[in-house]
């Protein structure tokens, strides 16, 4: 029972991180209509300036410029080439952002070479016991800063003007523009949004348990594209329960690792991707989406 | 004055929807467009309201001027911020957002927190229906009032001119007059209106002057009471050689007479 908790608490606190990018995925999807796969490597552009920033600059000026450089690199992606391809087909402009992902994710390997960075977090890589639950500190921090920025992504999308623009333009861009919405303008804020979600999960998602920033970050971001894509990729409320979903089967299925042996070593790292196929087969838009993903 | 002058369009480089338009609006004024389905009346509002790139369409020749504006090839916010606002056809609201979500999103392009506040005011008197449904969402509105959402979404700019794109479509007759008496009242507000219908019975009533366009080009223009008594216009749009008693006509359904016009 402690164990399950455990791996429970481990993996929502997990999921919270996944839901961040989940998020950053689904809202470039709603403003923009490209499924983005650039996200990988802004995470790891996140992960690394933070890393290296943060010798230089001490811990928290260097997250802050981090994420903001993070920020800034989804805003260019998206006003130098999204932006000037609107109206292409939904598979161009995906396979576009797959493109401009290894072009950076190449650059990235090759400035962070084969070392391990690490992001010295000043909460270390301690565990700490919740009533006999362990967990370590960093992602039991990630958790709370996590939950702070899902609401207030949840409270801005339903009340500010951005998020009234944002999924009136998600609807019927063109009665959009004809109320004046300019949705270039909605679609860089998507961005700009998207890269400091990134960024802030990159924070916590390069620290205890996990050893640094190393270029496998970058494949640990990728689970978070099975979480958008089975809550359904139009669904905001979906990125968070499927992010939620994928970091909490990640988490059992490598507590109960030796349980599932039959199932084959390793079992934890795909895992998030059986869940993902078991859910478009029942429901192909996903769990709370509108459009299917034939559509893309 | 909204005026357009020689507008020739074109979809794909190939389509031509609209050969040499010129008309006008003057300030103040309700004047409609009549034609029936694919003569260039979308392709008409979609130029003025700068939507044309969306569907791949591109002017070719004329121009659109506002005032002392020249709205040719201008981006659609800008043209709201000209005072210029479309209610497109299919009343196109957005059924996910609330009554009062969509209101807010019509307002976006109107910068003025005085003027908004006004909007709202106005647009709540002119539609008591929409401050009580406020918070439910507007896809779950009746026909009638989804439309009077569309208007009311398009007066939250604070419009000059109002362009409504067949605002009758779809709707029981008793709505269709609602709408005329709304369109006569939204004008005597001071707003002029740009109405395009295949209803012509509904739009020659409350137009001063009309048009009628012919596969992309002007046919017939004149006084919209003159119009209405015209052989051609009795012919095409009324079905009908003599004169029918007001009341009749307003039963008719708009796309009967037209299909036979088509025909
Ligand atoms: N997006 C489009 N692409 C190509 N052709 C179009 C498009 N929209 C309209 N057309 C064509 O342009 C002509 C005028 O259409 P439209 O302006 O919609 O007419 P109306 O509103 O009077 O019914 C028609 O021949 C129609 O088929
Ligand atoms: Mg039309």
């Amino acid at each position: 029972m402690t164990q399950f908790l455990s791996l429970l608490l481990n993996g929502i606190s997990l999921g919270a991180i996944y839901a961040l990018i989940a998020l950053g995925f689904v809202i470039i999807f709603k403003a923009s209509e490209v499924v983005s796969f650039t996200h990988g490597s802004l995470l790891l552009l996140g992960a690394y300036a933070i890393a290296r920033l943060a010798d230089p600059l001490g811990f928290l000026p260097a997250v802050l410029v981090g994420v903001l450089m993070t920020a800034l690199a989804a805003f260019l992606v998206e006003r130098l080439i999204i932006n000037r391809l609107r109206g292409a087909p939904v598979i161009s402009l995906a396979i576009v952002t797959i493109g401009v992902d290894i072009i950076l994710l190449t650059e990235l390997i090759r400035q962070i070479g084969p070392d391990i960075l690490n992001i010295p977090h000043p909460w270390g890589g301690d565990s700490v016991r919740i009533g006999g639950v362990g967990i370590s500190e960093n992602r039991l921090i990630a958790m709370g800063v996590a939950g702070v920025l899902i609401v207030a992504f949840f409270v801005a999308f339903k009340y500010s003007s951005w998020g009234v623009a944002m999924r009136a333009s998600a609807e019927d861009g063109e009665a959009a523009a004809l109320m004046g919405i300019r949705q270039g303008r909605v679609s860089a804020l998507a961005w700009v949004v998207a890269g400091v979600l990134a960024a802030v999960a990159a924070l916590f998602l390069v620290g205890a348990p996990t050893p640094g920033v190393s270029a496998a970050a970058y494949t640990v971001a990728l689970r978070a594209f099975p979480a958008a894509i089975l809550g359904g990729l139009d669904s905001t409320g979906g990125a968070l329960v499927g992010g939620l979903l994928i970091g909490i089967t990640e988490a059992m299925a490598a507590g109960y690792q030796e349980q599932l042996s039959f199932l084959g070593r390793g079992f934890g790292e795909v895992a998030p991707y059986v869940v993902m196929i078991v859910v478009l087969l029942v429901r192909p838009s996903g769990l709370f989406g509108t459009k299917e993903l034939t559509r893309v | 004055m909204l005026s357009v002058d020689s507008l020739q369009v074109t979809y794909g480089g190939a389509v031509e929807a609209v050969r040499g338009v010129s008309m006008e609006v003057p300030d103040g004024a309700v004047v409609a467009v009549l034609g029936s389905n694919g003569a260039g009346k979308s392709t008409l509002l979609r130029t003025i309201s700068g939507t044309l790139r969306l569907h791949r369409g591109r002017v070719d020749a004329g121009t659109v001027r506002f005032g002392d504006l020249d709205l040719t090839r201008r981006d659609a916010g800008q043209i709201v911020r000209a005072g210029v606002v479309q209610v497109p056809e299919g009343r196109r609201i957005f059924g996910r957002l609330t009554v009062e979500e969509n209101l807010r999103a019509g307002g976006m392009g109107n910068r003025d927190r005085a003027a908004k506040a006004e909007a709202i005011t106005r647009v709540h008197d002119l539609f008591p229906v929409l401050r009580e449904r406020s918070g439910q969402r507007a896809g779950l509105l009746s026909g009638g009032e989804q439309q009077m959402l569309a208007i009311g979404r398009a007066l939250m700019a604070s419009p000059r001119l109002l362009l409504l794109d067949e605002p009758s479509l779809g709707l029981a007759p008793r709505v269709i007059g609602q709408i005329g008496e709304v369109i006569a009242e939204i004008n005597r507000q001071g707003t002029s209106v740009l109405l395009v219908e295949q209803n012509a019975t509904m739009a020659l009533g409350v137009a001063t002057h009309a048009y009628v366009l012919d596969v992309g080009r002007v046919s017939l223009s004149g006084d919209a009471r003159e119009l209405a008594q015209s052989d051609e216009v009795q012919r095409l749009y009324l079905g009908h050689t003599g004169a029918t008693p007001e009341q009749q006509r307003t039963e008719r359904a708009p796309r009967r007479t037209l299909s036979r016009w088509t025909a």
